[in-house]
């Protein structure tokens, strides 16, 4: 139904002050509640993804059954989601993606809906996942996870070994003095030096630890190579431009040594991060049943097999049926990614209490983390 | 008198303003306006990544009080300066070989040749560099197989200029030939009968007589490089970041587009800056001229 009511300013005659108005919240709308390109159409799903979670290799059988189009919107790191969620009015996004440390901040600014569990196939996951911290909020599930992976260095084989690299001291070593790179996001990268400096958890750290933390990155910061885009991590590993890079794992390295590229990742002693990928159902978002129904279907085994094998990177799966179907699928891959039930999997990896759940920073705020990176960065 | 004065200052062309007009509307709309909305941004507030319209000097206190802002400042206005000079300093035997010695179709063709550059992509002329220069690239190839020692020049301060001059040297080379074209031949002419040497020539008359020309392409190359994103980030491994790069942190790390807009202000302030110094440089009177 129209609303009338903007056409009273006409009627009644328009003042100056009215115009300025005008023109400043015409000015300023963009910044306050930016819409992008993606808009409500009966035939798309709205999908807000790191890179290439729309490719067609993954929700192509999706696309095929509902007869729609998956659009994404991508993006790279999680404040970089918070900032397009904010900018985007209600019901410009179906489903969105975000790490887990970001969930609860979507749940506390309205973004996400609360999900009803007995939808989604949870008897199929780990057990380790069923209840995963980050998503389920006041006992109330809010996102469900699709992908992780365990981030502590990547290395050039040609370079280190495996033994070298199982402590975090490869950093330092003077072969890699200017070839020690970095994924420009603060998170991920802080956290795995904040183990390398021996913080114990390493984003739950008090003055002390943060201290250490400081110091830590003072001492490295003369072997540093270079800061990378997400593409160009890729490239400057394959160049050999970067011996190692902290702060990365599986999710650069499998796709580059299929490949051929001698490289490899490995979490050392001290200790790794984990990072999710999991999707929950946007507030406002027109198609809420479909929505659900996207998401039942990244979990279901057949999307997760395609998941696990998503071009733009690899990634592990938490379904175990998923794991079973990816066997099936391409056991080649199963192997790469160390999904088989066989040998030694992520899962033992998992097991064996090294691995940190990737958060925001507990005891400060994160602008004094983004204020650290961005003085190691000059 | 004064009120004569005054009343000549007051006439307007209606003409002339109807023709300046959708330059002026332009102007007015795609930079004015936006310049204020930019420095109107810079006083708001953050609030769970959310921006709120506000007045607070919280994000210029932050921001200029943080020594990687000062650093970044530092280095974007230093590397800028060595692109202005570096791309002058090459760009000048070029133009004047065209201006001055070239056969008219070889001037045709060299000005042909110096556009053809901006056809391709910047950004896929810098990704191509990176082939060139990673370690394992074209350039350390060719380097060993001569007996060179290796030196890593990609994510470095050379590599950023090397980019910066892939931007900026077509367009200094152009701008030089146009000034340097210009310059009366009856001037080198006399200098040389009057017994003056090829070099004092050029550095005592042609340099004066083009001084306004190499100026604006000294500027033109100083701004391309101040603001660019691409070079330093792709060429100089964002180490150190550069003032672009700053304005993307600002924005990526928590959505903190007052804090870049702060960021932004300041360069703009410092080209303006820039700007006002080359055009006095440009057009001010010369020492001893009357």
């Amino acid at each position: 139904m129209t609303d009338f009511r903007a056409y009273a300013a006409l009627r009644n005659g328009v003042r100056r002050r009215t115009v300025l108005k005008g023109l400043g919240a015409a000015a300023t709308a963009p910044l306050l509640s930016a819409a992008p390109g993606a808009r409500a159409q009966d035939n798309t799903l709205n999908l807000l993804c790191w890179p290439g979670h729309n490719d067609p290799a993954v929700v192509g059988p999706f696309e095929e059954q509902y007869g729609v189009q998956v659009v994404a919107r991508e993006y790279v790191g999680g404040d970089n989601m918070m900032a397009l969620v904010t900018q985007s009015p209600p019901g410009t996004y179906d489903v969105i993606l975000a790490d887990a440390e970001y969930v609860v901040q979507l749940r506390d600014a309205g973004f996400i809906d609360p999900l009803d569990p007995a939808d989604y196939p949870f008897d199929d996951f780990f057990p380790e996942f069923h209840k995963f911290p980050g998503h389920w909020l006041d006992d109330t599930l809010y996102s469900v996870m699709i992908r992780f992976g365990f981030l502590g260095v990547s290395y050039r084989t040609d370079v280190f070994t495996r033994e070298e690299v199982d402590t975090y001291q490869a950093l330092w070593d003077p072969k890699v003095t200017g070839r020690v790179g970095y994924f420009d996001w603060y998170l991920p990268s802080m956290g795995c030096l904040s183990l390398a400096g021996g913080n114990a958890t390493p984003y739950d750290i008090d003055a002390a630890g943060f201290q250490r933390l400081k110091d830590t990155m003072d001492s490295v910061k003369p072997q540093t190579g270079g800061f990378f885009s997400m593409a160009n991590t890729f490239a400057s590993l394959t160049s050999g431009d970067a011996a190692i890079i902290p702060g990365v794992g599986d999710w650069i390295t499998l796709l580059l040594s299929a490949d051929g590229v001698p490289v490899d990742s490995w979490v050392p002693q001290e200790g790794g991060v984990q990072w999710t990928e999991s999707m929950s159902i946007a507030t406002g978002s027109p198609r809420p049943e479909l929505a659900r129904s996207f998401i039942q279907y990244m979990t279901s085994p057949e999307g997760q097999s395609r998941s696990a094998r998503m071009p733009a990177y690899n990634a592990s799966i938490p379904s175990r049926a998923g794991w079973v179907r990816l066997n099936e699928d391409d056991p080649q891959a199963a192997a790469l990614l160390r999904h088989t039930f066989t040998d030694r999997n992520v899962m033992d990896e998992f097991a064996d209490g090294k691995i940190h759940i990737r958060q925001t920073p507990l005891q400060q705020d994160v602008e004094d983390w983004t204020d650290v990176w961005a003085d190691f960065k000059t | 008198m004064l009120a004569e004065r005054r009343f000549r200052r007051r006439r307007v062309d209606p003409f002339a303003v109807l023709w300046a007009s959708p330059a002026l509307l332009w102007q007015g709309a795609f930079f004015l306006a936006p310049l204020g909305l930019l420095v109107w941004l810079s006083f708001w507030s953050l609030r769970n990544f959310r921006l709120i319209p506000d007045f607070t000097t919280a994000n210029w206190d932050r921001i200029l009080t943080r020594d990687f802002f000062w650093a970044a400042f530092q280095h974007t206005l230093v590397i800028s300066a060595v692109t202005a000079l570096v791309a002058s300093l090459i760009a000048f035997p070029v133009a004047y070989f065209l201006a001055f010695r070239a056969r008219a179709a070889t001037r045709r063709l060299a000005i042909f040749m110096l556009i053809t550059p901006f056809f391709t992509s910047y950004l896929v002329r810098i990704y191509a560099w990176t082939i060139i220069l990673a370690n394992e690239g074209a350039l350390n190839l060719l380097g060993r197989a001569l007996g060179f020692e290796t030196a890593n020049l990609l994510s470095t301060p050379t590599a950023t200029v090397i980019g910066y001059l892939t931007l900026c040297l077509p367009l200094v080379v152009l701008i030089q030939l146009f000034a340097l074209s210009n310059v009366d031949r009856d001037l080198v002419g006399a200098a040389h009968n009057l017994g003056c040497g090829p070099l004092r020539t050029v550095l005592t008359v042609v340099l004066p007589a083009a001084r306004t020309g190499l100026v604006i392409a000294a500027a033109f190359a100083f701004i391309l490089a101040f603001g660019d994103y691409v070079s330093p980030v792709f060429l100089g491994g964002s180490r150190p970041p550069t003032l672009s790069i700053l304005i993307v942190d600002q924005t990526r790390s928590g959505n903190h587009w007052p804090r870049a807009a702060v960021v932004a202000v300041v360069m703009i302030l410092t080209l303006i800056a820039v700007l006002f110094g080359a055009l006095a440089a440009a057009y001010g009177r010369r020492k001893g001229a009357a």
